[in-house]
């Protein structure tokens, strides 16, 4: 499966529990067991859940390893937040096609 | 710098909450790309994502004259679009209004063309008439997106309240 950025974070952000770790750390880093804490999930899961966030660029992780706490990382957030898919690739493509046009058009000359 | 942006990218913003800006560099001087972009015999070439064909394309290029495109996607459906040209300054600046037969939100946009060492920069402003509008327009990623996307996204509207407060 090819996974270009939007997908990823489409795909990170369409499970609830991510969401809610989205929602959490909205107000500030959190260490990974204050994350677990509101879900009545095991810590492998929630470490499942942090591995596709972080995979998707939607949070990074500190370097501290006893603490390692999770920060939101906004720039993907807002390229969807702006931008959808359906958009983006209207213009991107309709410009792909312009670059070989114009390529067709100055071969004429 | 502008003059730094390569070949084959696009690239958006979103300046203000009304505004979408997308720039691109065509590897062509000016003259050539302002063609390619307002005369009739050149746009169906190219206008719209891969599949799609542009079965009508009128085009009255001068200010106050009108334009019409209808786009047929690859699945047959048919999407007009309309607009009336505000500014015609060939070769540097085409203003426009557009707007689509079947959707709410009428969008006024600006092309700018700026041409450096033969190449050229292609700067669109499209400025709709407020912010609801313009995500609106975006979220049904111009009616050529793919469902699925669409299904991911209104799951993400709606989380949206929850994270950073950009919610509704």
């Amino acid at each position: 499966m090819t996974a270009d950025p939007l997908s990823l974070t489409f795909a990170a952000l369409a499970d609830p529990t991510r969401r809610a770790i989205l929602a959490r750390l909205a107000k500030g880093a959190a260490p990974v067991k204050e994350l677990a804490a509101p879900f009545s999930i095991s810590g492998p899961a929630i470490s499942k859940h942090l591995r596709v966030l972080e995979r998707a660029g939607l949070i990074a992780r500190g370097r501290d390893a006893q603490w390692r706490p999770c920060r939101l990382e906004a720039a993907p957030l807002r390229d969807v937040a702006a931008f959808a898919e359906g958009y983006r690739r209207f213009w991107d493509e309709s410009y792909a096609r312009l670059d070989e046009y114009l390529n067709d058009l100055k071969a004429r000359d | 710098m502008e003059s730094e942006q390569r070949i084959g990218e696009t690239t958006f913003a979103t300046p203000s909450d009304q505004e979408v800006v997308i720039t691109r560099v065509f590897d062509a001087p000016r003259e050539l790309v302002f063609d390619a972009m307002t005369s009739p015999e050149h746009v169906p070439s190219w206008y719209g994502p891969h599949g799609f064909t542009l079965p009508v394309c009128e085009i009255d290029l001068r200010p106050g004259g009108a334009w019409r495109y209808v786009m047929r996607a690859p699945d047959g459906t048919d999407m007009g679009m309309r607009g009336v040209y505000r500014e015609i300054e060939p070769p540097e600046r085409i203003v426009s209004t557009e707007s689509f037969d079947d959707y709410p939100g009428e969008s006024l946009n600006t092309v700018v063309l700026t041409e450096e060492d033969g190449r050229t920069l292609v700067t669109t402003t499209v400025r709709y008439k407020s912010k609801e509008i313009r995500d609106a327009v975006i979220a049904s990623g111009m009616q050529a997106g793919a469902a699925e996307t669409y299904d991911r996204l209104a799951e993400y509207v709606d989380s949206l309240a929850g994270i950073g407060g950009r919610g509704r």
